[in-house]
């Protein structure tokens, strides 16, 4: 099996998020930069695929050569090879363009990816590359197996689950629950220095979303106290004060 | 034409398909335009488009629509957006429209904005406010495609009701040359209010020791009629099933209320549920960091004050 993990550098989630030029730039100052979490279950599910079935496993970021100690981790938790689109990330739009123009003439059993990012939360990229690629879509997946040709997969729907089975090649998106992220180990990590970490270039900028400014959400005006022997009093307070119960 | 695709449950509109056909229809006034509805393969619960403010329903069947897929979904809102020159083709996030909305994009070439909380300003081009940072910040973007096709956060945009009816348009397309995938087999939760378009919402975290203290969290919400929800180390544990999980790496959510017990508020569970109108937090460490973010605040222990607040509740509903 030949699978293909997009991956994408995102602030860790314990990043307070601010910004700067007046509201107008995400403020990288002292972040720590992460895998996407959602992605790193893409990644290490891509690996237990080709260990049980054979195969490799490339991974693909976008992104200036900042992003390279993020995919140098993704090599250490076990892909065989990297790929670097050197252009800053536009939008979903621009990322799939991204990457098809990359794996040009390459050939994908599956392609794998987060079920979104936690930075820009798109959930995009799954699915315009499985439109792009004329490739089936399962999107949400918490368990996914092979046989042979074909893919049984599991996927959250609104009020439930659905067991849904596709042949490949295809795109799958990563839901929490699908595995356990793994932790590169010291063996890994020193591997993952010589793997092929291969940078390409893509030169159109062409989006038609632009992120223009940011703002917090308004800060709360300051917790009313109830005392807890009177914990009911809570339940009267929804009902006179904010008017929900 | 903007067209906002809907979802029916039993007999009705989903209430994230009501928002997102009131918005389509505030839209479209705002851009001198008609909205109009597409439903595919369902047979009810389409009766009330024109009351949230659809005046034409496009009602979709044929092969390969009988099921979901994404392929097949997809290429019939390709279609009827085609085919009726449809400038904004509006999607819920709800599962299945996070599905779809990046095909139809696709499809029809469109731009494509995802995760939008608020009516466009289009007092200079057309700008769009969506969540970013898993719900710690919010952006605008700007849309200049041409056509557009925008996915809205449930919960995000209040339903009216219109004075109209839908005039109804069926159609039979043929999209099984489209279909990829199978479904295999649907589980559903019966009788649950799906967390993310739940209004009322209690939810708990370690604060309460063991799967086996539940029942009163369950209560709490039956009383009030909310959904249930769990901190993230609780679903890691399988106390409660992970599709509880409300947090930066779980659900976002945005209900009118959402009351925390036991849960301390780290800042990745505060980005799942900040957007919650209303926030009350249970915690026995008056130094918890949720409280800053809360409206109202018990310390105490959950084991004594939810029982309370289930009395509290069940002797205003009863009076």
């Amino acid at each position: 099996m030949n699978i293909l993990v997009c991956l994408s550098a995102v602030p860790d989630t314990t990043t307070k998020i601010s910004f700067v030029d007046n509201d107008s730039k995400f403020n990288t100052a002292g972040v720590q930069f992460i895998i996407n979490p959602y992605d790193e279950l893409a990644l290490t599910k891509a690996l237990e695929l080709t260990e049980a079935n054979g195969g490799e496993v490339t991974i693909i970021t976008v992104g200036d050569a900042s992003v390279e100690p993020v995919m140098r981790k993704g090599l250490a938790i076990g892909a065989h090879k990297a790929i670097r689109v050197n252009t800053e990330a536009l939008d979903g739009m621009h990322v799939a363009k991204c990457i098809t123009s990359a794996i040009e003439g390459e050939s994908f059993d599956m392609i794998l990816t987060g079920r979104e990012s936690i930075d820009y939360n798109g959930g995009q990229v799954a699915g315009i590359l499985s439109e792009m690629l004329n490739m089936g879509l399962v999107n949400v997946v918490t368990s996914l197996t092979v046989e042979g040709n074909t893919i049984t997969a599991v996927r959250d729907i609104d009020g439930g689950r659905e067991t849904v089975s596709a042949n490949m090649p295809c795109v799958i998106s990563a839901q929490k629950e699908l595995c356990e992220p793994r932790i590169p180990n010291m063996r890994g990590i020193m591997q993952a220095r010589t793997k092929p970490l291969t940078v390409v270039e893509y030169s159109d900028s062409y989006a038609e979303t632009k992120y223009t400014g940011y703002e917090l959400p308004p800060a709360k005006q300051g917790v009313k106290l109830i005392d807890a022997e009177n914990a009911g009093e809570l339940i009267d307070l929804l009902r006179t004060e904010k008017k929900i119960l | 034409m903007v067209l906002v695709f809907v979802e029916t449950e039993g007999t009705s509109l989903k209430k994230a398909s009501q928002e997102a056909l009131t918005y389509g229809a505030d839209l479209a006034s705002k851009l001198n335009t008609e909205c109009s509805a597409i439903a595919i393969g369902s047979e009810s619960g389409l009766e009330n488009t024109g009351a949230y403010g659809a005046s034409k329903l496009f009602a979709v069947s044929g092969a390969g629509l009988n099921e979901f897929t994404p392929e097949g979904y997809s290429e019939a809102i390709h279609q009827v957006a085609s085919n009726n020159n449809a400038s904004i083709v509006l999607i819920s996030a709800s599962y299945t429209g996070k599905s779809i909305a990046p095909k139809v994009a696709v499809k029809l070439s469109a731009s494509l904005t995802t995760g939008v909380v608020a009516m466009p300003n289009t007092e200079n081009g057309f700008s769009v406010r969506k969540t970013c940072f898993s719900n710690k910040a919010f952006s605008d973007v700007e849309v200049t495609g041409e056509k557009k096709v925008i996915s809205i956060v449930p919960n995000s945009y209040e339903i009216k009701e219109f004075d109209q009816n839908a005039e109804v348009v069926s159609s039979d397309i043929d999209v099984s040359s489209f279909i990829k995938s199978k479904s295999v087999s649907i589980d559903k939760v019966q009788g649950k209010i799906p967390l993310t378009e739940a209004e009322l919402v209690v939810s708990a975290g370690r604060g309460l020791k063991g799967p086996e203290n539940w029942g009163m969290i369950e209560e709490l919400a039956d009383v009030l009629g909310a959904a249930t929800a769990c901190s993230k180390p609780v679903s890691d544990m399988d106390w409660r099933p992970h599709s509880e999980h409300v947090g930066q790496t779980g659900i976002t959510i945005k209900p009118n209320l959402y009351i925390a017990a036991g849960i301390s508020g780290a800042i990745q569970h505060l980005a799942g549920v900040s957007s919650s109108k209303v926030i009350c937090v249970i915690n026995t460490d008056p130094e918890a960091p949720f409280f800053k973010a809360a409206d109202y605040g018990i310390v105490g222990d959950a084991f004594d004050v939810i029982p309370k607040l289930i009395a509290r509740a069940k002797e205003l509903k009863a009076s």
